[in-house]
């Protein structure tokens, strides 16, 4: 590995001109035609064994020896989005996109692609539907249909070397904001981007800059919310993971512009490697004077500091993480007043998501007319959606705004598991709602997603089909949040469980529909008696799977039964007699011994033993346990 | 992974951060963290160096998921609740787990040997369903498969 400036001395950068030069400097020593094998190192790609795989292919680089003309470089990267099909590798200048690698896989990759320039047809992605082998990135699907600008570099760079992030480009937004402009023409370009917070309620960046920035004097800070607490979310440890310059350059430009010389993080303590990647990127920032005292020679100073969160889901709501980062209980408290008025240690402070910096980093680069271009006439530029659940292609993907519903999940997602259609997709979180397939063609922008009765939220994208229920997800999100409320305000504190435990009855097949009407005025009253959002949109969960789904509702109660076959009061296991082959499998899983059955014949399950634990269709290898 | 208290100096912990009220959390995180608990003993310590009264150390101790009060078990298991992993099933497969290890809930075993807790996304979805055991992912779990991953360490 060769050592780079900044692990040797301080090499720190006096102006936009030094800058510049060293960003040049650096792109003509790599060559962009030279042959580089990338390898996934997120936390997705991790927990499938990519360390293994980087292992092994150095050691069959290293095998191979002198048959190799120009020995290729290995390159470790933050998420490529396509966590589902890691470990990745990917083989640059080609894009040969080889997915599911095992170390057993290296030599071959190292034989026929790097010596011999041929595919590993085993390794290649397939095309869910048409079975048809592809061989580079932006063939596939999955990535043809995204426009990446706030992942643009994630998956290009190793995130942990901030001269890798310079020569994609960092920190030229922040070198132009703190050299060229002032405080006022940042927050415009920013406000003439059109750029709304990523962070849930799409609130303009630009506006919420300038209230903090009138304050004219006095200490003031910046923050980023790296809590994403979202449940079934990832968009914020990729970016964090895999461009984390990308947040620290976007920080500095907010610093500036409101006049802050202080800036924290706040990430969630589950995310290690988020903590640990912009931790680096920090230390590798100071050593180049992007953070400091007076940086590029600006007369600026400003240096940033990491919070990790210590498990609350209501710590992402704006005043509880200041409460949170002040070493206090993170409860929401009243506003007014608003932080950018009294906000950290009462002070002006600007909070934005993760998501949002990364965009204005992007903005500052290259314009905010260039912004103001991507996305529709409300909802600028591009949102990052954690697309999981029921779809072929798991993953994260970044899309321009007004996107349709159907071409993310259908094109991009490459549709449903054994079905033409969803059934559901979820938004915006414990915040959010249910989008049913009628409204496959809605455009995805923040204004078009709250007409429908959810929300963007933080781009939590969650695809079901004909086995989830309605009721249980609603169910869910309510139980998450009845845990999650802080207890302060009554409404939510006792309203929040009380819409749960009637959905807790529907799921148990009792009951009225009298019941469901009376939901409503609850939901009513939950909404208008909150302090924080976390109650106010506590009720959107049932309002908007009983807006498309009421039906399903009124089966468990009326006909006390679950369609989906989800909930465990409502479904029978039972084994298909012409499937089992009698191999025993379910009977040594079953913890209450409630199989049956002679060996190598069908088996049987007594229903009254039977505590619907889903042992026994797990571990079926044939699929003959049965759920009704 | 668990070190016992012997091994680390909490005065060394104490030492790493001022002594403002800002750093209570920084410190309950170390020693959480090196400690696998929090004892009373600790927090008066902290207190005694943030400045902070004890009422309010406690209450910030149990407002907080990731702070426990009691030791914890020689092997900590989280299983997802996130919504991608509640929809793949990881509901019935916290169950399973911890009804073989004989709990009602989320909690440590008698014998302290296991811990078993829920949470909220890894965000490692696209994974789902997921479990992290003594730090491990462990991706797309199934029931049998974290029982005997579970079996493992107990037999070791
Ligand atoms: C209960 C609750 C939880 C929230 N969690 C998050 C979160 O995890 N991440 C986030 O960026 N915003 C979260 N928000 C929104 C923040 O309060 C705030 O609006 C946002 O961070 C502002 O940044 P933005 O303008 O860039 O979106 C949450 C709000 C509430 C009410
Ligand atoms: S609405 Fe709920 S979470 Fe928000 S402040 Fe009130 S009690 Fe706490
Ligand atoms: S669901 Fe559980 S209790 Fe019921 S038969 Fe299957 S393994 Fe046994
Ligand atoms: S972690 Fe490798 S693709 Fe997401
Ligand atoms: S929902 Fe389980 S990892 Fe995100």
């Amino acid at each position: 590995m060769q050592a780079t400036a900044k692990d040797t001395a301080e090499l720190r950068l006096g102006s936009l001109e030094e800058l510049e030069k060293l960003r040049g400097e650096l792109r003509a020593a790599e060559d962009p035609n030279h042959t580089r094998i990338i390898v996934c190192h997120g936390t997705g790609c991790i927990a499938n064994g990519s360390a293994g795989v980087t292992e092994a292919l150095k050691a069959a680089l290293a095998a191979a020896g002198e048959d190799i003309a120009v020995m290729p470089g290995i390159k470790t990267t933050g998420c490529h989005g396509f966590c589902s099909r890691g470990p990745l590798v990917i083989i640059k200048p080609k894009n040969i996109f080889y997915q599911q690698v095992k170390p057993g896989d290296a030599e071959e990759i190292v034989q026929k692609t790097i010596k011999a320039g041929e595919m590993v047809e085993s390794l290649l992605y397939e095309h869910p539907q048409t079975g048809e082998k592809i061989e580079t990135t932006e063939d596939i699907p999955f990535y043809a249909g995204q426009q990446r600008v706030v992942l643009a570099n994630i998956g290009q760079i190793d995130p942990t070397k901030i001269d890798d992030a310079l020569r994609a480009g960092a920190y030229a937004g922040a070198a132009k904001a703190l050299t060229n402009m002032e405080p006022k023409q940042v927050i415009e370009a920013v406000i003439n981007s059109g750029l709304r917070g990523r962070g849930g309620a799409g609130f303009p960046t630009g506006i919420k800059w300038n209230l903090a920035a009138k304050h004219e004097g006095g200490q003031k800070y910046v923050l980023c919310n790296a809590d994403e607490g979202d449940p079934g979310a990832f968009m914020d440890r990729s970016v964090m993971e895999g461009d984390p310059h990308a947040v620290v350059e976007g920080m500095i430009i907010g610093g500036y512009a409101i006049g802050a010389d202080t800036g924290y993080v706040y990430v969630r303590a589950e995310y290690p490697l988020a903590i640990k990647h912009l931790e680096k990127a920090l230390r590798d920032a100071r050593a180049y004077g992007l953070l400091g005292e007076n940086i590029l020679g600006s007369g600026f100073n400003f240096d940033i500091r990491i919070n990790r969160g210590a498990g609350a889901f209501v710590c992402g709501e704006e005043t509880a993480l200041m409460r949170s980062v002040e070493g206090k209980v993170g409860e929401p408290v009243p506003r007014p007043p608003y932080p950018s008025d009294k906000g950290l240690f009462g002070k002006p402070s600007v909070l934005n998501n993760v998501e949002t910096w990364a965009n204005v980093s992007r903005i500052l680069d290259k314009g905010a007319d260039w912004f103001a271009g991507l996305g529709t006439e409300k909802s600028k530029g591009t949102k990052v959606f954690a697309l999981v659940g029921k779809v072929n292609n798991v993953g994260l993907v970044e899309v321009p705004m007004g996107i349709k519903l159907r071409e993310i999940v259908m094109e991009i997602g490459g549709g449903v598991p054994g079905s033409d259609h969803f059934k559901a997709v979820q938004t915006g979180g414990p915040s959010g709602g249910c989008l049913p397939w009628q409204d496959a063609d809605l455009p995805v922008d923040f204004d078009s997603l709250i007409a429908a009765g959810s929300m963007m939220g933080s781009g939590g994208m969650i695809v079901m089909d004909d086995r989830d229920c309605m009721v249980d997800v609603a169910k869910y999100f309510l139980g998450f949040l009845e845990e999650e409320s802080c207890g302060k305000c009554f409404p939510c504190r006792l309203g929040v469980p009380r819409l749960r435990e009637t959905l807790n009855r529907f799921s148990k097949g009792q009951g009225t529909v009298e019941d469901i009407d009376d939901l409503y005025s609850l939901a009513e009253a939950i909404k208008a008696g909150s302090l924080c959002a976390l109650g106010g949109t506590a009720p959107n969960a049932v309002l908007s799977t009983l807006r498309y789904f009421r039906d399903e509702y009124e089966t468990h109660i009326l006909e006390h039964r679950c369609p989906a076959g989800v909930c465990k009061d409502l479904i029978t296991y039972s084994i298909d007699p012409e499937v089992c082959t009698g191999c025993r499998a379910c009977a040594r899983a079953c913890p209450q011994n409630a199989i049956t059955g002679e060996k190598k014949k069908p088996h049987t399950i007594d229903e009254s033993l039977c505590i619907r634990c889903g042992m026994c269709f797990e571990s079926c290898k044939f699929g003959a346990v049965q759920v009704q | 992974m668990a070190q016992t208290a012997i091994d680390i100096d909490i005065d060394e912990i104490i030492e790493r951060y001022p002594g403002k009220p800002e750093y209570l959390i920084f410190l309950l995180q170390d020693i959480q963290a090196a400690f696998n608990y929090i004892s009373s003993e600790a927090l008066t310590l902290v207190c005694d160096h943030t400045g902070v009264p004890e009422s309010q150390a406690y209450a910030v101790a149990t407002f907080y998921n990731s702070f426990s009060l009691e030791p914890k078990g020689e092997n900590l298991i989280h299983v997802c609740l996130g919504t991608a992993c509640h929809l793949k099933g990881s509901g019935l497969i916290a169950e399973n787990l911890m009804r073989r290890l004989g709990l009602d809930g989320p909690g440590t075993t008698e014998d302290l040997k296991y811990t078993v807790e829920t949470v909220n996304c890894l965000g490692a979805c696209a994974l789902a369903p997921v479990a992290v055991v003594n730090g491990q992912y462990q991706p797309k779990v199934t029931s049998p498969k974290l029982m005997k991953t579970v079996q493992k360490l107990g037999d070791e």
